[in-house]
């Protein structure tokens, strides 16, 4: 029997469920995937639609991934779409002038993956600055990264003088709109991004420390642990997380240019929180920021259905959120009665 | 009512969720008198205080008399209104203000002033200060000013609010003996303008010092009031813990022969200078000093965390240089630091991953990754080792008791295995009755060998656990004393003098 | 010695170094350009940064009573959005154009006021959510159609004061820099001269000892908010006349940019510091930069790059400068 109960809580703290904030989610999506198939009867649960939301989540998905960590850690980095951009634009910038069109062979590919690795490189080395400036210089997280995200967007515009780079061979357009078993690319890759980052969060001593670095500092630093260590990677950890966001990002749109997914940076904070990611630190799980996507986008993927702008989802997931802060608030007044 | 009283409490009780923070207590404050309030956390004392300052409403049943009129409901308004100002432990001072602006805030709230009458703002500050001897530049930013003028600050923002009643919660907790001194005298200045005052402290000797009389309370009762000079401080301990508390005296010795750590001249500029001691296998080494004397700094360079200058640290004869703690912890040196809700601990997450956070390294799988199962094992066996009590290792550090939670902190560097554990002042804020857990625990680790140099003021402390006893003075070392040789008094005198 | 302490404060304020770095790069400016120092020049800068600078201010009291306004811009957008339909399709005269935008400011800012009392979430969370919904609603109603065709008399604007300098050009205290003046002297007087200035003070200094003072904790964040809120109507007005088209996304989106405006000026986003002057200061010193760059002819892809690396560095020296002042105050009397 004892068995019994503690087979079934490994369970519910395996679905996340182990948290009310996350049954609350589990409960909105319901209702919303249940209010669009009542509303949608033949549109919203075919194949093409669930497909298209899947081609979708994955690239707003791992920015978010890049904005949580640094939240959980205290922190924030608002140049998570410059270095996007920056990491996107010099992968795009080497996959077309290096490779000649029609070019077959080992050649190419060599040249695909540089060009892939170049952009990681880079979008992990912008992170690495943000970290040694907030480490090292003590600037706030949110100030550091602002000036960041300033110099790298003008940066960006300088570099492509504001056009579009386009044209990539096939085996990257593959990586942003191939299907492997009828499930698009991009979504293993944000699905491998969130399992390893999860990983990392919950099982290394890493993670561990950026939780208790997230709560307090100074008595995190007092334990033993290297603050300057934590914050550094941690903010490289999110610049490389921006890097693979570029990545689905350009080969998706076969181009790179300096203002793609510029909307999405308040965004990606609002699906952390929704996700119960403690703006503050030291609290918040991989698993609800995947269902504040979910959450997200079933909302983007109905409205469209609907024929709705995609302003009124942008409306909409405001709404969701202080919804949710209501909820929250709600609970612990009652609980407080209670207790 | 008696026409000397200026506040009565009558049959006051208050409850939270089910638990009894005060029942049936009556209390009455002389006119112009100096009374503390002494009791153990949780006593009741802060829910008196909320209740007098109308933050909380008492029970029916429970009456409130202020100068001689009952009053009904009351509220933190009106209880500003009648005269009455609670001068909060953290001083609740705008730092980003002047002087001037926190003295005269009150004028900020009259209803019916739109706008600021700066001079006349000045003016008030300068009233406030002169009425109790003190001058400070009205024009600079609280946040510039040392602790004890702060404080001063917010004694003069209760004095130009027309105080009547003046509490202060904890006033010298991080004062120096100096500054103590200064302090009381401006408490008797204020007591010369017939304000009454209330104190509420922890530190027995200073309650004596200054109160005519007491009030104890315990467990939300008041066990009685009593004139000052028919107490003294081991009457007031028992009277407030219900149980006569002598420490059992040290009886194990140490390994004279196997010397862990030599300090030898260390210096530090601005810190502390030319400091040499030993510290044997075993032995409890008591440092002590007043604040400012430079025994944190000097802790904090043999945890690496504050480089000394010049000197040298030898660890089992062998010279070292402890960069950052991280070194420090990997020689075998533990630090629990005082200030255990800001330093020691990381109080909104779990007690499992504070108890297993230094140790982390030690409990992974061939993958590097942390081994869950051996993870809660270890966590567990800890919990148990020291008796800590939790529902389970998942529940975070601020739900646990103060004396809980210190052992929480203790459990973190025992995990460590260290060879040297410096203890900060491990038991302030600590109950009486849950500090002598906390010194069987101290005499359990110096019996497993591991070296202790134990910080605290408190005399009685430090001769019932040390082996030796180190005196600091203004960062220099300026005694050595064997607890079989000196007497508490005397041992006193020593730390305050000069 | 009096005298003396005050001239020594406003030396070490960081007012003065952001006055010396203004002084430094306007005299660079004016040697190595033809136009910067006429003024000519100096009134067009004015009058394209002022509802920047209106903005700019507004934010600057957010900010000193400890919260943060993301919204503002979808606010002024969706002020004079509404100001600029109603005007064109009703008509009315400069007393509607300025009383819708500035009602729907204030509404929409005691909104964000009422979430970020009553949520007990951080500011800079609830308007990010709130920036959304305004902007989303707006652009659902009315499908981000641009508006142009103003009355006439919109057009023409509004003047004060027309003069003509020796070189025979006229001009005139314009609609945006009457305004502007306007709003730089009312928040002064309400920051230094009010108690409700004070208290705003008080409370981004120290929330908890505000609350025990007996402060109208509910009162100020009303008042704060609601005032960004007038200001961002307001600053939607003036930007609208300015341009004479009304355009959802001209505002919307600079939101970051207004900040650092206001940070570079001294407040601080932990609340309780700021100064008017340091914000006029801050937004002048991004006003100039761009105009600078313009006038050296330096394409504006540039502009961003100057200004994240002034935002940088600036915001570095003072943390630095913070934390060698920290390593000093450690230091005991031995």
């Amino acid at each position: 029997m004892l068995k019994l109960t503690s087979d079934i809580q490994r369970i519910r703290s395996l679905l996340g469920l182990k948290d009310e904030a996350n049954v609350y989610l589990i409960v909105i999506l319901a209702a919303l995937i249940g209010l669009f198939t009542l509303v949608l009867p033949d549109q919203f649960f075919r194949a093409a639609n669930l497909q298209s939301m899947a081609f979708q989540v994955p690239e707003l998905g791992i920015l978010s991934i890049a904005m949580m960590v640094t939240l959980l850690s205290g922190g924030i980095n608002l140049a998570i779409i410059a270095t996007a951009n920056m990491a996107g634009i010099l992968m795009a910038y080497i996959l077309t002038q290096f490779i000649p069109e029609g070019a077959t062979g080992a050649g190419p590919i060599l040249m695909m993956t540089i060009a892939i690795l170049a952009g990681l490189a880079m979008s992990t080395l912008i992170g690495f600055l943000n970290g040694w400036i907030i480490a090292y210089l003590g600037v706030s997280p949110i100030l550091a990264t602002l000036g960041t995200m300033t110099l790298i967007q003008g940066a960006n515009v300088v570099l492509t003088k504001g056009y579009v780079i386009s044209g990539f061979p096939d085996p990257i357009r593959f990586i942003g709109n191939g299907l492997v078993l009828g499930i698009p690319m991009p979504l293993y890759v944000f699905a491998f991004s969130a399992f390893l980052v999860s990983i990392l969060l919950r099982r290394t001593p890493f993670g561990v420390a950026v939780y208790m670095l997230g709560s307090n500092e100074k008595a995190t630093l007092f334990s033993g642990v290297s603050i300057r260590n934590i914050i550094l990677k941690i903010y490289s950890l999110s610049g490389l997380l921006c890097g693979v966001a570029a990545l689905i990002m350009i080969s998706r749109f076969n181009s790179a240019k300096a203002g793609y997914a510029s909307s999405y940076l308040l965004v990606t904070i609002l699906a952390a929180v929704l996700g119960g990611v403690d703006p503050f630190g030291g609290f918040g799980k991989i698993i609800g920021l995947v269902l504040s996507l979910l959450i997200l986008q079933v909302i983007s993927s109905g409205l469209n259905l609907l024929g709705m702008s995609a302003h009124l989802t942008i409306a909409l997931w405001g709404g969701i959120l202080i919804f949710i802060l209501f909820l929250n608030q709600l609970r612990q007044r009652l609980g407080h009665v209670k207790v | 009512m008696n026409g000397d009283n200026f506040l009565e409490l009558r049959n006051i009780s208050k409850r939270f969720h089910g638990v009894q923070a005060l029942k049936d207590v009556d209390f009455e404050l002389r006119r112009g008198e100096i009374q503390c309030i002494v009791g153990e956390n949780g006593s009741g004392k802060s829910t008196l205080i909320k209740i007098i300052s109308g933050v909380y409403t008492p029970e029916p049943g429970g009456t409130i008399t202020i100068d001689g009129v009952s009053q009904s409901d009351i509220t933190p308004a009106k209880s500003t209104h009648l005269g009455i100002q609670v001068i909060y432990q953290d001083h609740s001072l705008f730092p980003n203000l002047t002087v001037a602006e926190n003295i005269g805030i009150h004028q900020h709230l009259e209803t019916g002033r739109q706008f600021v009458n700066w001079k006349k703002l000045r003016q008030t500050a300068r009233d406030a200060m002169s009425k109790i001897d003190v001058s400070l530049d009205v024009e600079r930013l609280v946040e510039k000013l040392s602790v004890a003028d702060r404080q001063l600050v917010a004694i003069c923002r209760a004095i130009a609010a027309d105080a009547r009643l003046v509490i202060m919660d904890e006033p010298t907790s991080s004062l120096t003996r100096q500054e103590v001194d200064a302090l009381f005298k401006v408490v008797r200045d204020l007591q010369q303008k017939s304000i009454t005052i209330v104190f509420v402290s922890h530190r027995l000797n200073e309650v004596m010092e200054i109160a005519e009389r007491v009030t104890i309370l315990r467990d939300g009762l008041k066990v009685a009031t009593f004139d000052a000079k028919d107490m003294d401080d081991h009457k007031l301990g028992f009277l407030m813990t219900g149980q006569e508390i002598s420490y059992s005296a040290l009886t194990n010795g140490f390994n004279r022969e196997k010397t862990i750590l030599e300090v030898d001249r260390l210096s530090k500029k601005g810190n502390y200078r030319d400091i040499s001691f030993d510290l044997h296998e075993g032995e409890v080494l008591g440092f002590t000093g007043l604040l400012g004397s430079g025994r944190t700094e000097l802790a904090l360079s043999l945890f690496g965390m504050n480089p000394p200058e010049s000197g040298q640290i030898r660890i089992n004869g062998e010279t070292v240089h402890l960069a950052t703690n991280h070194e420090a912890i990997a020689r075998g040196i533990g630090y629990v630091p005082e200030d255990r809700l800001t330093l020691g601990l990381i109080m909104e997450q779990p007690v499992g991953g504070n108890i297993a956070l230094t140790v982390l390294k030690t409990l992974l799988t061939r993958c590097n990754l942390i081994d869950s199962g051996k993870q809660k094992a270890f966590i567990d066996q800890r919990i148990s080792d020291l008796n800590i009590r939790v529902p389970d290792a998942e529940v975070a550090v601020n739900t646990l008791s103060g004396g809980n939670q210190q052992r929480v902190v203790l459990a973190k560097w025992i995990a460590t295995h260290p060879k040297i554990l410096i203890l900060d002042a491990p038991t302030v804020g600590v109950d009486v009755a849950a500090k002598s857990g906390i010194y069987e625990i101290v005499k359990r680790l110096a019996s497993h060998g591991i070296g202790i140099i134990l910080i605290s003021d408190e005399v009685p402390e430090l001769l019932s656990n040390c082996h030796r006893i180190l005196l600091m003075r203004k960062g220099r070392l300026v005694g050595q004393y064997l607890p079989s040789e000196i007497s508490e008094k005397e041992l006193g005198q020593k730390i305050n003098e000069g | 010695m009096k005298v003396s302490t005050g001239t020594v404060r406003f030396l070490k304020s960081s007012e003065f170094y952001l006055f010396l770095v203004i002084a430094g790069l306007g005299a660079i400016l004016t040697v190595v350009t033809e136009d910067f120092f006429s003024l000519e020049n100096l009134f067009d800068v004015l009058v394209s940064y002022s509802f920047l600078g209106i903005m700019a201010v507004g934010l600057m009291v957010v900010l000193i009573s400890g919260g943060i306004d993301i919204s503002f811009t979808a606010t002024a957008t969706v002020a004079q959005y509404i100001m600029a339909s109603f005007i064109i399709q009703h008509g009315g005269g400069w007393w509607v154009a300025f009383l819708i935008p500035v009602t729907i400011g204030i509404m929409l800012g005691a909104v964000n006021a009422a979430l970020v009392y009553n949520l007990r979430v951080h500011s800079i969370i609830i308007t990010i959510a709130t920036l959304n919904v305004f902007y989303g609603v707006l652009i659902f109603v009315t499908r981000g159609k641009w508006i142009y065709n103003f009355p006439d008399w919109f057009a023409e604007g509004y003047s004060l004061f027309d003069f003509s300098a020796a070189d025979g050009t006229d001009y005139s205290f314009s609609l945006s820099i009457i305004v502007l003046l306007a709003v730089f002297a009312v928040t002064g007087f309400l920051l230094n001269r009010t108690s409700i200035g004070r208290q705003i003070y008080a409370m981004g200094g120290n929330m908890d000892a505000a609350k025990r003072m007996g402060f109208n904790l509910l009162k100020l964040h009303f008042f704060v908010y609601c005032y960004m809120g007038f200001l961002a109507g307001i600053a939607g007005l003036v930007q609208a006349q300015l341009v004479q088209t009304v355009a959802p996304n001209s505002i919307v989106g600079r939101e970051l940019e207004v900040v650092a405006a206001v940070v570079l000026g001294g407040a601080s986003l932990a609340g309780g510091a700021g100064t008017l002057l340091g914000t006029i200061l801050g937004v002048t010193l991004i006003a100039i930069m761009q105009n600078g760059l313009t006038l050296l002819g330096v394409s504006s892809y540039w502009h961003k790059i100057v200004i994240g690396m002034i935002i940088l560095i600036s915001v570095s020296i003072t943390a630095y400068n913070r934390k060698l002042e920290e390593r000093r105050h450690a230091e005991i009397d031995v």
